[in-house]
């Protein structure tokens, strides 16, 4: 009996995180294909208003799980409450977006239905025998494992930008539900004391379509300035290469790499950047990589689609001035 | 204080990945290290040691060649190692990992358990989560700081965008990322002390589990290595004329302008 594809529709302050949306719209595919409905899970506080957007993306039944106890994400709270529910429903498969909740939730969530997960998947075959097949980077990015598993629900949470989130369809309905929250006390042992958000206009560096990234090449924390001004005539995220952010220079959050973020934007300009593997597994699933560095020898011009060997404190000036030519037409 | 560290041996992170002729990664002549985020881990664990005095314990799960990354970890500081060797641990899978570990705890005192939030060759983030998830106790993961007192922990995790303080009783497992400390390098007293500290090596049997309280969830159907990138063109002429063409081949070629 068909129990659906079930997505968790992470929401964060009221806003639904990007990865939510493709993971949603590649969903919908799955769905098509499987003869399963697909179900929308959004926890939170006061989160109905999400339901209408959720149903734009092709959600046939979104449940919310709505409480004051659920108002921010911890570990205890929403492991409890998704548990019960998934427990009650038996849905084939949940989906989360690999972000820092779902890399903390999904392992204790699988661990309490005794079911394996799939962590940081790119890519989803769908076969009529073996259900899902999940693609997953291993090894610093330099191997690709592909995992199936005969448990049921199937877990796994996939990373930003593997799937494209579709236009949404404001007339398509869904069946909304309350689902009861039910949360056991005794996972209520951590208690979180304070949430601290680097307020910022610009997009999350994994979010971003344009990333512009500083290394070793920067020197120093105030240069960060410059990738800074090239990165908001474009809409850009700012990122950095541990070498920077282990000097000082910018905060670890900017961090791209195998133990920062891993990012896929459309465009990665890498500014001093000299390009070291654990680099390139943060970045090599870019769509285009630009590479601004003395050093011609330096290994990011391996990789790199257009390549500028020069002085990055003269070239990106000058970038900016090219960039603020095209955006103004 | 009783810590207990659970590090893995990875790959050297530089290690160029082949597949073997069954079409598994090949591991010949691949130099093995300490996890790097174990190594954060282990760090915190000498520190907390230093601070509340007490003892650092290290649980592997390995073959043979994790011994030297055992001995690495004795000779920054740990006082002692547990090492679970046995053939059937080639197919085990995240959650028979954190069966494993669950059952050799069981044997320790553990006022708090560390490790790093992930390993660089699997890379699912997984098994220190489901091994609190199974003994029951809290789990905070990704922590950027971590303070003790008495039996309170407070730790500062990063999440999207920022970073969230939470504060539990101990016992807790801790997963730690990059940042949180600087690792020491072992000294040579260290290493020559490090001979001398017990290290015992046990089977599955010996924690009462055969292969099939482990039948993995998970099964890995193949491997492959991706498509190198290619490098593109070097632009030519001064900044001027190279960031001018650039931008033109962003806006015509690659239309991403």
């Amino acid at each position: 009996m068909p129990k659906g594809i079930w997505i968790f529709v992470e929401q964060s302050n009221g806003k639904i995180r990007k990865v939510s949306l493709e993971i949603l719209s590649q969903g919908r595919k799955i769905a098509d294909q499987t003869g399963e409905p697909l179900v929308a899970v959004i926890a939170g506080e006061g989160i109905r208003d999400l339901a209408g957007q959720v149903a734009g993306y092709g959600a046939d039944q979104v449940y919310l799980l709505d409480s004051p106890q659920l108002a921010q994400y911890t570990t205890g709270s929403y492991t409890s409450a998704l548990a019960k529910l998934i427990q009650e429903k038996e849905p084939q498969a949940f989906l989360l977006g690999h972000t820092a909740v779902a890399k903390d939730l999904a392992p204790r969530l699988a661990q309490r239905l005794g079911v394996g997960l799939a962590s940081d998947a790119i890519d989803i075959e769908v076969d009529p025998e073996r259900f899902l097949i999940f693609k997953r980077p291993v090894y610093t990015g330099n191997a690709f494992s592909f995992v199936e598993t005969t448990s049921r629900p199937v877990l796994a949470t996939i990373r930003a930008k593997s799937f494209i989130a579709a236009e949404p369809d404001a007339s398509h309905q869904a069946e909304v539900l309350e689902a009861t929250v039910t949360i056991d006390p005794a996972d209520l042992k951590v208690i979180l004391k304070e949430v601290a958000i680097l307020a910022s206009s610009r997009p999350a560096l994994t979010e971003a379509d344009i990333v512009v990234s500083g290394g070793r090449g920067m020197k120093g924390p105030e240069n960060f300035a410059l990738l800074e001004e090239l990165a908001d005539v474009v809409g850009a995220a700012v990122g950095a290469s541990r070498a920077a952010v282990d000097s000082g220079w910018i905060d670890n959050q900017f961090q791209v790499g195998q133990t920062g973020s891993i990012v896929a934007p459309t465009l990665y300009i890498a500014c001093g950047i000299s390009g070291a593997i654990q680099h390139l597994a943060g970045m090599g699933a870019s769509k285009f990589i630009v590479a601004i560095n003395k050093d011609p020898e330096a290994n990011i011009f391996t990789v790199a689609d257009y390549g500028i060997v020069g002085d990055l404190f003269e070239v990106v000036p000058l970038l900016t001035q090219e960039f603020k030519k095209l955006v103004n037409g | 204080m009783n810590i207990v560290v659970c590090m893995k041996q990875t790959f050297d992170t530089e290690a160029k990945i082949v597949l073997n002729a069954e079409g598994k990664i090949d591991s010949n002549g691949v130099t093995l290290i300490i996890n790097p985020l174990d190594e954060y881990a282990i760090e915190e664990a000498l520190r907390l040691k230093e601070k509340f005095g007490g003892e650092v314990t290290i649980l592997t799960l390995g073959g043979d060649q994790a011994q030297a990354a055992i001995r690495t970890a004795l000779a920054m500081g740990a006082d002692k190692a547990i090492l679970i060797n046995d053939p059937a641990l080639v197919e085990v899978d995240e959650g028979g990992a954190a069966e494993i570990l669950s059952q050799a705890v069981k044997t320790i005192p553990y006022d708090i358990l560390l490790a790093g939030v992930m390993d660089t060759d699997n890379g699912s983030a997984q098994v220190a989560v489901r091994l609190a998830e199974k003994i029951g106790v809290p789990s905070i993961s990704s922590v950027t700081k971590l303070e003790v007192d008495g039996d309170k922990a407070v730790a500062v995790r990063v999440i999207d965008g920022g970073t969230a303080t939470l504060e539990v009783t101990l016992p807790a497992v801790i997963t730690v990322v990059q940042g949180i400390n600087e690792v020491r390098y072992p000294s040579v007293a260290g290493i020559m002390k490090a001979k001398k500290k017990p290290l015992s090596t046990i089977k599955l049997s010996d924690l009462g589990l055969n292969v099939s309280d482990l039948a993995p969830h998970m099964k890995v159907t193949k491997f492959t290595l991706p498509v190198p990138r290619k490098g593109g063109k070097i632009l030519p002429g001064d900044a001027a004329q190279a960031t001018q063409e650039l931008a033109r081949l962003l806006r015509e070629e690659a239309k991403v302008l």
